[in-house]
């Protein structure tokens, strides 16, 4: 368990060598890189993803998974466009589309815990029908004459700063996350149950209740950025995001969760944020295609998990020939 | 008889250890055709160790396994299994999804001359199997319907359609009823009869001495003693599994019971238990006796908010109330130490620490942030008052021992301050220096006001530590007893639910 | 024994064969519940709009999911080993371009040569799948979802590299014959989805192997156990839904003749909808192909009939999202209370 306990310190290292990388290779590979537009716009390219990847770090570490984010981003999406469009106030559409993602969120929850049914399933099958309700909604159209006030948000930066507004959201949720998951009582319940339900159950925790909480929790942040994603591109459209559940459970494995649920830290997921953003970054800057860009990102994944598997086979088969050399020795 | 038999099985000076512990040194032993052999010794003491190398999961370091008379080397289960050892484990090792038919054939499944799975001959000669062991189950039942020890009778007639020459059963009786354990024992005659060698792995005496021929005892790993049943005593083969007198094995204090602290009046739940009513009080231990699936556990689940009765009523401290969950149970000061600790008791993954703290965050945080510090207080405090030893309260558990793990479970909910605490077989699988060391603990929490319920299945604990003896059978209240009137035969004539 | 004992055996036996009656029922009811809400659909619809109840209609449903069935019967293998395989949707889709351009390149090669290649790249790409879960001990849910992109991400690369998209017309007519010709009548495509779902019902229930996918899917520890080979079986199954894809992806090709970089995006969804809604658990142990068939012609029938009923396509999406929920729901629903009914019929013996 120690050696499990180093090797998870050691990947948070091994993820910030591998952003120090990244780097290096961004500023190699382009003249543009180290610029502050660039730092902008990469940053503002992951913002959506990075909020998201939050609560989804902590549903993973209770034991769960979401697969609906970006469906609940597109609908969110939708709905915030179709309420602008029909002339309500932009507060009004914001607020009811953050509503969406609660009652989304709610329903997963609701499946998951009241029903005890399993979460990668249910959410499969809420990625489809919340995604299949945005295309309800708004059909094939698109919705895109939003006020300059509000796209600011989505691709406006702090003045004076290069740092997007969706950037400054993003570190506020970073903060109140990383006290919840790693410094609070709730942080606790969550590993307890991820590890050991039935255990978290027995010790009081009403497990039910917290997975409720997590499912609504999601569903709201992830219609948060989809307020986001549809100020960035200034337009409102079923297909927002599409795929993007993806990139955040990629983002999360490879910060270091482990999908089983238990194990875990928000630092090695903000790490991988950034390294998958300055290799989505590094790649459009050569002219790298976003669909080969998935590519890279799905290798990543797939490394993710088979990197550790592999370093700890090597590890286990080192110890063996030690203790075999060993205990030669003894005799 | 001219000759003398050949064992079928035969171990000389097998040795196995793990990391640094020395689980086995130099064992012999041998298992001759058609006997029922008893292996006893406390936990840790390497039976299951023996068993495992038997099944051939685990390989010796040294030492020489013969079977039917030639030296073997057994690498895999498939490898023992084709040798004829057939292993019983203690959670029998099925496929729910499947009937009982495939369960017992899986990958020798009968095949016709086309080489498809020949599905009606599979079933008929299920059927034959199990009908020849006079046992009324049908080929066709999936896995996943059947009781526990309907289970164990799926892996017995799996062994058989094996030829298995050695029948190993690993504790098969502990969860199963009077009635079932009679039925078990009724095929292993059979098998014997057969010329089959069953090697019976218990902690039960009494079974012992109802089924078995000889038996073994181990010790730290070492063998101490074999012999015919028929020539030993209980307190002898205890003294050999022990190394020390039984005597001092209880300690149980004096306690001063005060006022009525939990009072339940006809609790029931149909299908599970029917009116249970009793009374405990201050400074009582209260022992719920009775058989495996008794209704002990289930009465427990429900005063700790975890099932809910459908009638009933519960009294805490003179004022009726409804426990609607754990959290509410804990409220009202009622902590319940689980019987399987792995399951229910501990997160193996945390540490001492974050285990004791578990159910009172509450009282380790501030404005809702954990307090590390008071944390380790409190585990530190815990750790040296019951006497944990480990490396430190941040050691993670799955490293102690199994006492120094439900030390730490004790710890948990002595934490949470409770006025009733119930524990659900406290010293299961503990080895039996950390079971006094847990009894002294019980006494002492008894003398210092708690209100305990102990249940537990090991009569000779519930007659030393208990106050009074209240036994179910078959989840209804059969018996009650003060601790001058119970004896073994009253409390097991209640808990077999036979007639006074 | 006494005679109360006796009676004791008796009505256990009695109760042990209606148990299993019981159970075996209640496999039989998913397929038979299938039928029920596929008449009901038929029915609704077909009240509302007679054109629904056509042979020519039926025959359109079910060139509509024969492709689908196809994969499905792979992802099927795959499930019931206790893993899943996102990926299919990627693996159709590469195998459909690949096998689109190399007719288009080389228009005079034999057609068998050409549905060899698309089957082998399927295979290929499989085993790599197999490799990643079973040697690698990744799971399926991340290696799979990683190699939906890696795969999909390599057609828009070979795309790049080559054209842009296969034209119905740079194809030979013998490639694109495949999805038109019919044999005594019958569209060959649903031939084709018919004799691969027998062959691989039949193995599933005939053969040894077929038993140790059950099995390893029921208990993966107790198969180890037994001394199956648990890593090569699930190796096989990848690799077989690879192959599977493979196929799919060259009859994608000449179904739809127009094919780019895009083709079958999004084929998964409806997979696991048709694989789940046909009663395989998705923790895998236990399932049949005549169930899957069945869940891929209901959902096949009901987006024909929200076609014909002119209800906006725009609803199919979220159809086969409501498709899942409810059929895990209602699997929930029926565990349970064959749970119940378990319990109190052993209180009662």
């Amino acid at each position: 368990m120690k050696r499990v306990k180093s090797l998870l310190i050691s990947w948070e290292a091994l993820l910030a060598i591998l952003l120090l990388i990244s780097i290096v290779i961004g500023s190699v590979v382009s003249p543009y890189f180290l610029s502050g537009f660039n730092f902008n716009a990469l940053t503002s390219n992951i913002m959506e993803i990075a909020i998201m990847a939050l609560p989804m770090t902590l549903i993973i570490i209770a034991g769960e998974i979401d697969l609906s984010v970006a469906s609940t981003l597109g609908l969110a999406s939708v709905v915030l466009g179709l309420l602008w469009e029909s002339g309500h106030s932009m507060w009004l559409a914001i607020g009811v589309a953050l509503l969406v993602g609660l009652v989304a969120g709610s329903l997963n929850g609701l499946l998951v815990t009241k029903l005890a049914l399993p979460s990668l399933v249910i959410t499969i099958g809420t990625l489809a029908l919340y995604r299949g309700l945005a295309y309800v909604v708004l059909g094939d159209q698109a919705v895109s004459d939003f006020p300059t006030s509000f796209t600011n948000l989505g691709f406006g930066s702090i003045p004076g700063t290069e740092i997007p507004w969706s950037g400054l959201i993003f570190a506020i949720l970073v903060v109140i996350f990383v006290v919840v998951l790693h410094f609070s009582r709730l942080g606790r319940q969550l590993y307890a149950m991820g590890n050991n339900k039935e255990a978290a159950r027995f010790s009081g925790i009403n497990v039910g209740r917290v997975k409720l909480m997590l499912f609504m929790l999601s569903g709201v942040i992830a219609a948060l950025a989809g307020v986001i994603f549809t100020a960035r591109f200034s337009s409102a459209r079923p297909d927002n995001a599409l795929g993007f559940e993806l990139y955040v459970v990629t983002v999360v494995l490879l910060g270091g969760v482990n999908i089983f649920g238990g194990r875990g830290s928000l630092l090695g997921v903000v790490l991988a944020i950034f390294i998958v953003a300055i290799l989505q970054n590094v790649l459009s800057l050569v002219n790298i295609s976003g669909d080969i860009q998935s590519l890279a990102i799905g290798l990543l994944l797939i490394l993710s998990v088979l990197g550790p598997n592999i370093a700890q086979r090597i590890q286990v088969i080192i110890t063996r020939r030690r203790l075999a050399a060993g205990s030669s020795k003894q005799v | 008889m001219t000759n003398p038999p050949e064992p079928i099985v035969e171990l000389r000076g097998i040795a196995k250890h793990f990391g640094g512990v020395q689980a086995l040194r130099g064992v012999d032993f041998s298992l001759f055709p058609g006997e029922v052999h008893a292996l006893v010794g406390e936990n840790g003491a390497g039976k299951s160790t023996l068993v495992k190398i038997l099944a051939g999961i685990y390989r010796p370091d040294a030492g020489v396994v013969k079977v039917g008379g030639e030296v073997v080397e057994l690498r895999s289960p498939t490898q023992a299994q084709a040798l004829g050892i057939a292993v019983v484990q203690q959670e029998p090792m099925l496929f729910p999804d499947l009937d009982v038919a495939e369960n017992v054939f899986m990958g020798r499944h009968p095949r016709d001359r086309f080489g498809r799975v020949d599905w009606k001959r599979m079933y008929r000669e299920v059927d034959q199997l199990l009908a020849s062991l006079d046992v009324s189950l049908s080929s066709h039942t999936p896995v996943q319907g059947l009781s526990v020890a309907e289970q164990q009778l799926v892996e017995i007639a799996k062994a058989l359609s094996l030829q298995a020459r050695v029948l190993v059963l690993d504790e098969p009786t502990a969860a199963l009823s009077v009635h079932e354990v009679e039925e078990l024992f009724d095929i292993v005659k059979q098998l014997c009869e057969r010329g089959v060698a069953v090697l019976f792995v218990s902690h039960r005496l009494e079974e012992v001495f109802k089924i078995a021929d000889r038996l073994t005892v181990l010790r730290d790993g070492t063998h101490i003693i074999t012999a015919p049943v028929s020539e030993m005593h209980t307190e002898e083969i205890i003294k050999h599994m022990v190394g020390r007198e039984l005597s001092n094995l209880f300690p149980k204090g004096e306690a001063e019971i005060g006022e009525v602290v939990l009072e339940v009046r006809h609790l029931t739940r149909p299908g599970v238990f029917a009116d249970v009513s009793f009374q405990l009080r201050r400074g009582e231990i209260l022992g719920f006796a009775g058989l495996v699936g008794a209704g002990r556990t289930e009465v427990a689940r429900v005063l700790f908010g975890i099932d809910r009765a459908e009638s009933g009523e519960t009294w805490l401290k003179g004022k009726k109330v409804r426990i609607r969950s754990p959290q509410h149970a804990m409220d009202y000061g009622i902590a319940y130490v689980p019987e399987d600790r792995h399951q229910h008791g501990l997160v193996m993954n945390f540490s001492i620490a974050a285990n004791v703290t578990l159910a009172i965050l509450q009282q380790v945080s501030r404005l809702g942030l954990l307090d590390p510090r008071r944390e380790q207080k409190i585990a530190g405090e815990y750790s040296s008052q019951l006497r944990i030893r480990s490396a430190g309260v941040e050691q993670l558990v799955n490293a102690l021992s199994g006492g120094n793990q439900q030390k730490v479970v004790l710890s948990k909910w002595l934490a949470t301050n409770p006025a009733v605490l119930i524990l659900d077989e406290p010293t299961r699988g503990i080895d039996v220096g950390a079971k006094a060391e847990v009894h002294r603990i019980i006494s002492d929490l008894a003398a210092r006001g708690l209100a305990i319920i102990l249940i537990s299945s090991e009569l000779p604990e519930v007659l030393a530590m208990a106050d009074r003896v209240i036994v179910l059978h078959e989840g209804r209240v059969t018996g009650t007893f003060a601790r001058s009137e119970a004896t073994q035969e009253r409390v097991m004539f209640a808990a077999t639910g036979q007639d006074r | 024994m006494t005679t109360t004992s006796q009676e004791v055996e008796r009505t256990k036996q009695r109760g042990q064969v209606s148990l299993a009656r019981l159970f075996r029922l209640v496999n039989r009811v998913r397929e038979l519940g299938l039928l029920i809400v596929l008449l009901l659909i038929i029915l609704i619809v077909g009240i509302q709009a007679p054109r629904f109840l056509s042979i020519d209609n039926f025959e359109q449903i079910l060139l509509s999911v024969a492709i689908l069935a196809i994969v499905a019967v792979g992802e099927t293998l795959v499930v019931l080993t206790r893993n899943v395989d996102l990926s299919v949707g990627s693996m159709v889709g590469i195998t459909a371009f690949v096998t689109a351009y190399f007719f288009k390149q080389l228009p005079n090669i034999n057609l068998l040569l050409g549905i060899l290649l698309g089957c082998a790249l399927g295979l290929v790409l499989g085993m790599v799948n197999g490799l990643i879960v079973s040697l690698g001990r990744v799971p399926a849910i991340v290696a799979t979802l990683g190699t939906l992109y890696v795969y999909r991400g390599l057609v828009f690369i070979i795309a790049a590299n080559t054209t842009s998209q296969v034209n119905a017309s740079d194809v030979p007519a013998g490639y694109l014959a495949l999805a038109t010709t019919q044999i005594f009548g019958i569209p060959a495509l649903i031939l084709i989805a018919a004799v691969i779902a027998v062959i691989v019902g039949y193995f599933l229930h005939a053969s040894h192997t077929g038993r140790q996918l059950y099995a390893v899917g029921s208990n993966p520890e107790a198969a180890n156990m037994i001394g199956i080979r648990r890593d090569w079986l699930v190796f096989a199954a990848f690799a077989a839904s690879g192959l599977l894809c493979g196929l799919a992806g060259v009859l994608w090709g000449a179904r739809f003749a127009t094919v780019d970089a895009t083709a079958a995006t999004g084929l998964e969804l409806q997979v696991i909808a048709a694989v789940v809604v046909g009663g395989v658990n998705i923790f895998g142990g236990s399932g049949t192909i005549l169930g899957v068939l069945l869940g891929a012609i209901v959902l096949g029938t009901l987006q024909n009939g929200l076609n014909i009923l002119n209800i906006s396509q725009f609803w199919l999406q979220a159809m086969y999202g409501a498709a899942i929920i409810v059929a895990v729901v209602l699997d929930a629903f029926i565990t349970r209370w064959l749970q119940r009914t378990i319990l109190s019929r052993r209180k009662k013996a």
